[in-house]
């Protein structure tokens, strides 16, 4: 006996066995991102009056990276709506345009993530504190060269005021008492930021390669089994738009809020 | 018509025989896919317990050495773990408590009941050739395999394995070995990541194969128990599941990328203040354990449930009473699971309000625990019993599971856990729980469907000396720890109480209780011993055990014996059409004491020769 479903819908629940089985993995990954972003809510409730910082991610990058994976996630239906109309060239180019898209957000996710691992916060013996993008090149073992600003006092670190002029600033090593990253042990607010982040990007390079897979390698079923490769392209669309919609909650939480 | 015997030996049409690889290592079926469950989660079973045989041991002879293992254990794991003599470290006890919780829940019960017992059964009791998605049960059990082999591997690497309790709270599990990175925690911590991962595939797979598999007039209430049981377990471990791999991921970042979810500010960590950002939240960490952990009991109990249930309709020759009362108990049972799991956490400070909203919900979720306990004993009531092994443990299971239960409730109430949380007490409560209760089950289970499995019977004479043993020796290893913990006992003791007995002008734990120790030992032991008869019978009987005669021995009802023995590929030789209910025993009228689910209403003619059953 044959496993029945795989293609045809059953008649009573109008699904076939896959679509089920991804409406079921969705649940599952919404109580995954639910308990991360109420560990979200508990911590910043929790948190020491002056300890969450705000400003200190770029909402237009943020703002851009949105609208990107919005536009894949049109793009992925397109190109689903035109394999059900049996056009499989229209297909393979939405869908093109749909990694694309991925391609760009991961791109621009990396940018973000490289800024923030060589933004660094100096505290010096004197007591000032020096905030900015460490310059690589002229860094030596006796000196520490950022590019940036020099802060007043803790509150202006955890809040930074907008349209500073950045300045080269050169710090002898003997002078600093405490120098840390953007990285994820910085804070709370920042660890949970590389954690969630980190997860939803790990979906959407997960999602991207079934997505790429089904265009790319696997697309000879379409000619042997038409409704089953449709099938398995929205199915992996519905997971692509989850993962479009997880963002749409990690870009207030994290760039606005 | 199921007098006959299908012949297995005939290769199915189409099907050309693969390899001993692809049969029995990467295989898709769902039958060997149990049975790879269930040998390796039997072989965790045992293992689990032989850790705690040897943490019995220093209980009753504190500072002894262990007598056999001991000096292996010392030579493997290095004289920090266990003295030459083969003493074992406060370390190495650690060590194995909190391995021996995680090894017996998420790698020996509920890959039993979900992974074993779910994979084998199921299809077969809903007229599906297979699981929906033969594949991804086949990664399931690898990944399941992955997991056990990355907890297994934590004991050899330097420092050992997870020493936080298999709750893992924080800080402890993020401060308590500083020195080795990786360690036992960071190890405990990836190796749940691959068992939730396994968990969440074959869920999702029970879950779409129940929905979408089942035979033609197989509607939800002709469902068998133990599918239903299947199907809110498949929910309870979807949904409650991921909040503990978000936890997991968060207690990974703070291991070994340093940031502190879970880390207090101000944490002083052996005199030296920790450098951490702090800022963390250790309640948040057991919120997010317990709200799998909770459910996570009731994965444990409910498909234990279904297979008495199973096993006591067809050996009382009677429907199930209450059928529909069992369905919608577990329904609510799984739904209230949800939101009890702050019950675990009334000492922590999490304040009364909060503890009192947990406690209602508490007494709450016992009532359907109740009316399905009930119901499963009110089956009994005028059943024309049949006494077999299954059975006897099936039986077996209620008092068990009653006293587990019932003991149960003085914990769920605020005041008197403040008296009993951590002490032995609630040791001797959730394991009755599950040892006496769900390994009983299991068990059940095991002798009821071996003959499915193989096409022989398990032998019955040491079936039953394995049975009466068992029950005896567990109640004797249990029943003592209710009388230590009333009498103050905490359960976190590495010397077993001692120091406290002779500690001066603190009122010490009088001889006596501090004796049960050696009582619960010695029964442990024998406890074991009393497996040997099982383990000999389980593999002797695959090649020598007595043929059954027929596909339906126990002269059962429902579809999972209307299949050749064994179960070729694809499992029936036609579709499957299902006329009603499960349980459709000694109904009036009728020449034979059962009627299968899928025989048609209009009796074949009288002289089709039925009667080698009636």
């Amino acid at each position: 006996m044959e496993i029945p479903h795989t293609v045809e819908p059953r008649e009573d629940t109008g699904l076939y066995n896959a679509k089920v089985g991804v409406w079921l993995f969705l649940a599952s990954e919404v109580m995954l991102f639910g308990a991360l972003f109420s560990s979200y809510i508990l911590l910043r409730v929790g948190a020491d009056p002056g300890t969450w910082p705000r400003h200190w991610l770029d909402y237009k990058l943020g703002a851009v990276n949105t609208i990107v994976l919005i536009i894949s996630s049109v793009t992925n239906v397109i190109a689903w709506a035109n394999l059900k109309m049996g056009s499989f060239r229209k297909y393979r180019n939405y869908q093109a345009l749909t990694i694309l898209c991925a391609l760009v957000f991961l791109g621009i996710k990396s940018g973000e993530y490289y800024g923030k691992f060589h933004h660094y916060t100096i505290r010096l013996t004197d007591g000032r504190i020096a905030d900015g993008h460490l310059q690589k090149n002229e860094t030596t073992k006796d000196k520490v060269v950022i590019e940036g600003w020099w802060r007043e006092g803790e509150a202006a670190v955890m809040d930074p005021p907008a349209n500073v002029e950045e300045k080269k600033i050169e710090i002898e090593r003997g002078k600093i008492a405490d120098m840390r990253n953007y990285g994820p042990s910085r804070n709370n607010f920042a660890g949970l930021y590389f954690t969630m982040t980190g997860l939803h990007v790990l979906h959407v390079i997960g999602g991207i390669l079934v997505i790429f897979a089904i265009w790319g390698p696997l697309n000879g079923m379409w000619k042997s089994d038409p409704r089953r490769y449709t099938n398995r392209v929205e199915v992996a669309g519905l997971f692509w738009s989850f993962v479009d919609l997880v963002w749409l909650f990690i870009f207030p939480t994290f760039y606005l809020l | 018509m199921e007098t006959q015997q299908h012949d297995s030996s005939r290769a199915p049409e189409g099907h050309h025989d693969p390899g001993f690889w692809t049969r029995h290592i990467f295989s898709t079926d769902h039958k060997v896919i149990g049975m790879q469950y269930a040998v390796t989660a039997l072989f965790f079973l045992l293992f689990g317990f032989f850790l705690m045989l040897m943490m019995r041991w220093q209980l009753a002879y504190p500072g002894h050495p262990i007598p056999l293992v001991g000096k292996a254990l010392s030579r493997i794991l290095g004289a920090d773990m266990a003295t030459k003599e083969g003493v074992m470290s406060p370390d190495l006890y650690n060590s194995f408590g909190a391995m021996h919780g995680t090894i017996m829940v998420f790698l020996a019960v509920v890959p039993l009941l979900a992974g074993a017992f779910g994979n084998f059964v199921m299809p077969l009791q809903i007229g599906a050739p297979d699981m929906a998605f033969p594949r991804l049960n086949m990664m399931s059990y690898q990944v399941y395999f992955l997991g056990g082999v990355t907890m297994f591997a934590s004991f050899f690497i330097p420092g050992g394995a997870a020493k936080s309790g298999w709750t893992s709270y924080s800080p402890l599990a993020s401060v308590n070995d500083m020195v080795h990175h990786p360690n036992g925690q960071t190890f405990w911590l990836i190796g749940m990541i691959f068992l939730i991962t396994s968990s969440l595939l074959g869920s999702i797979n029970t879950i779409s194969t129940i929905i979408q598999l089942r035979a033609k007039g197989l509607t939800w209430m002709r469902l068998p128990f133990f599918v239903w049981a299947q199907f809110v377990t498949g929910f309870l471990l979807l949904l409650a599941f991921p909040p503990l791999e978000a936890a997991g991921c968060l207690q990974l970042m703070d291991n070994v990328f340093g940031t502190s979810f879970f880390l207090p500010t101000g944490l002083v960590v052996s005199g030296q203040p920790l450098h951490v950002a702090g800022g963390g939240s250790p309640l948040l960490w057991q919120h997010l354990f317990w709200f799998l952990a909770h459910p996570e009991v009731y994965v444990l109990i409910l498909p234990a449930m279904g297979m008495v249930a199973e096993v006591i309709a067809n050996n009382t020759r009677k429907p199930l009473w209450g059928y529909k009362s069992l369905v919608y108990g577990s329904l609510s049972l799984g739904f209230m699971s949800f939101i009890v799991w702050a019950h675990h956490m009334y000492l922590t400070g999490m304040g009364i309000r909060i503890a009192t909203f947990f406690q209602t919900t508490t007494m709450m979720i016992s009532i359907p625990s109740v009316v399905i306990l009930t119901a499963l004993l009110m089956s009994l009531w005028g059943g024309s019993i049949r006494l077999n092994t299954p059975m006897l443990f099936a039986v077996g299971f209620l008092p068990m599971f009653g006293i587990g239960g019932l003991s149960g409730l003085p914990l769920g109430f605020n005041a008197s856990d403040i008296q009993l949380h951590d002490s032995y007490y609630v040791i001797g409560h959730f394991h009755y729980v599950v040892a006496p209760g769900t390994i009983f089950a299991i068990f059940a289970g095991l002798y009821y469907w071996y003959p499915k499995a193989t096409g022989r019977m398990m032998n019955e004479y040491w079936g039953k000396v394995h049975f009466g043993l068992s029950m005896l020796f567990i109640n004797l290893v249990f029943m003592p720890m209710f009388i230590q913990g009333l009498a103050g006992m905490s359960r976190r003791l590495y010397d077993g109480g001692a120091t406290y007995a002779q500690a001066a002008g603190v009122t010490g734990l009088s001889p006596f209780i501090l004796g049960l120790n050696k009582v619960i030992s010695l029964a442990a032991l024998a406890l074991a011993l009393a497996q040997i008869p099982f383990i000999i019978n389980f593999f002797w009987s695959i090649k020598h055990g007595r043929k059954v005669t027929s596909d339906n021995p126990w002269d059962a009802t429902t579809l999972e014996w209307q299949t050749p023995t064994p179960p070729p590929h694809g499992n029936f030789d036609k579709p499957m059409e299902v006329f009603r209910g499960p349980y459709e025993y000694s109904v009036p009228g009728k020449s034979r004491d059962f009627t299968p689910q899928n025989e048609p209403e209009q009796p074949e003619p009288a002289a089709h020769g039925n009667s080698a059953h009636s």
